[in-house]
């Protein structure tokens, strides 16, 4: 655990933010930077923001529900993510 | 040619095509006749109604009913303005001194709806730079509440202290913060840890609002709701209600301590900037609430109602929303929205209306049949309901078990996310 939150690295961040969504990707279909939650994924917005809680607990992090309209995509969350990382 | 702006509705169109079509149309039902608390007539048939909130019966109040005709024929239909213009009436402040006797507060303000309560208070009290915190489960209106204010928000795990404590921990120790819960959740009918979350919410200098819709009237010696009842009323900092659940009309309200809490009439968009509520409805509330302060034999008449309506679904084998009777609903959880809309209308056809409740509406995606029961129904129509459940049960084929888990426990670990599940069962 103590190895994992020290590697904050852009590459780390991305790995971490796919397995997260792998456990929501009910139909196995192939995760790219541009794959859509609620279009591609077919995620409703109560499970998008479960996984936001997710997301928040594995970084440490707050990540607030308002920002969600903005992030579509994977990209999107992870450069989120890394942008309130080095915020801290 | 710009688009069509309905287009985004037709997952909903599709979805509401595919209800089966020879059940009834569960968002199309009509009382032509309201016969009692418990009783309307629905397509010409006498129908027990066992999915209406009114918890207390004060819908048939002969003292409400009589305040309501007379503030009609001495101040007219309504009132054609806000509370801030010409829309306050004697009527109006005279419910808020009830709500602040009721409380036992300094503070009470008084709202056109329930929705309007969650919304104007929720909305407002927190602002730019500050943090709402609110249950994974709240109700429609704290989530859109949260959605109109500017406030960063943030969500919980359903009635889960450890999380809630988890997700204050990360904020700015100098920032505002406001957590919102519900005190009876409506959907399964499930408490609050409302003692374990004011700890947690104090142990981190956030203030609380307690949402008491599903609560008022029956929590508590004094009605007041669940705070009362775990004895934290003093530790929260706004107890939100409505009157149309346990007080049998229609309206909303927030109470509260804080000394500054009056200058929300001159800042709360959803106050201000709507009218205010007609003063037969004022004069019935009134009443009502004085009613519930000492309607110990209706309550004593709504838990025996919700013990025997639970005991006896959990005995038929049907799956539940909660272990025990913990608020006068029971949940019945099904499979599918075939099958539970089929139960529902088999139900209402057979002379017994429920709630149909879908996803997204419900929690962890469920299926349910919503009951609530009244402190007015009769031993006798709480056996029908329960034989009717039995029989369509048996009609439709539905798997009825004691062995079934008969609590959202179980679906709750299934539906959590793979590697929480994975954690959870390590």
């Amino acid at each position: 655990m103590t190895e994992k939150e020290l590697d904050l690295s852009h590459e780390s961040i991305r790995e971490r933010i796919y397995v997260l969504v792998t456990s929501y990707n009910k139909k196995s279909i192939t995760l790219h930077p541009e794959t859509t939650f609620s279009g591609d994924l077919e995620l409703d917005s109560l499970t998008v923001m479960d996984m936001v809680a997710m997301i928040e607990d594995e970084f440490d992090i707050v990540l607030p529900l308002n920002l969600l309209p903005d992030l579509e995509t994977i990209q999107q969350v992870a450069d989120a993510v890394e942008k309130i990382i080095g915020e801290k | 040619m710009s688009k069509d702006l309905f287009d985004k509705f037709q997952a909903v169109i599709d979805q509401y095509s595919r209800l089966p079509a020879d059940a009834a149309d569960p968002f199309a039902v009509r009382m032509d006749e309201v016969l009692s608390q418990t009783e309307a007539v629905i397509d010409g048939q006498k129908t027990i109604l066992a999915g209406t909130n009114n918890y207390m019966g004060m819908t048939f109040d002969a003292d409400a009913i009589e305040a309501a005709r007379q503030a009609l024929t001495d101040f007219g239909t309504g009132t054609t303005g806000s509370r801030v213009l010409n829309g306050t009436y004697s009527g109006h402040q005279e419910l808020e001194d009830a709500l602040r006797d009721f409380y036992g507060t300094k503070h009470a303000m008084v709202f056109s709806t329930g929705y309007q309560a969650n919304l104007g208070i929720l909305s407002t009290v927190v602002g730019r730079g500050d943090y709402v915190i609110i249950d994974a489960d709240s109700h429609a209106s704290i989530y859109d509440a949260c959605a109109m204010g500017t406030a960063d928000i943030l969500r919980f795990r359903h009635n889960d202290a450890a999380d809630l404590d988890k997700r204050l921990g990360r904020l700015p120790e100098e920032a505002g913060k406001l957590v919102v819960v519900e005190g009876i959740y409506s959907m399964l009918g499930d408490r609050a840890p409302l003692k374990e979350i004011v700890a947690v919410t104090k142990k981190h200098g956030a203030a609380i609002a307690v949402d008491e819709a599903h609560s008022m009237g029956f929590c508590g010696d004094k009605g007041r709701g669940l705070a009362e009842q775990l004895g934290v009323e003093d530790q929260v900092d706004f107890i939100i209600g409505t009157f149309s659940k346990s007080v049998g009309t229609v309206g909303g309200f927030c109470v509260s301590n804080h000394p500054k809490f009056e200058v929300l009439r001159l800042v709360c968009r959803p106050y201000m900037f709507t009218a205010s509520l007609p003063p037969s409805v004022v004069a019935s509330a009134k009443v009502a609430i004085g009613k519930l302060r000492h309607g110990s034999n209706l309550k004593d008449a709504l838990w025996d109602n919700a013990t025997k309506l639970h005991a006896g679904l959990k005995a038929a084998g049907f799956r539940l929303g909660t272990k025990s009777a913990e608020s006068p609903i029971a949940a019945i959880i099904l499979d599918d929205t075939e099958q539970v809309t089929r139960f529902w209308s088999a139900l209402l056809r057979a002379g017994v209306y429920v709630n149909m409740a879908l996803p997204p509406a419900t929690p962890q995606g469920l299926f349910l049949l919503r009951c609530s029961v009244c402190a007015s129904h009769t031993p006798e129509q709480i056996e029908r309901i329960l034989t009717l459940f039995e029989e369509v049960a048996k009609k439709l084929g539905v798997a009825l078990s004691e062995t079934l888990p008969s609590d959202a426990d179980a679906k709750t670990k299934e539906t959590q996310p793979k590697s929480d599940a994975a954690a959870a069962t390590a």
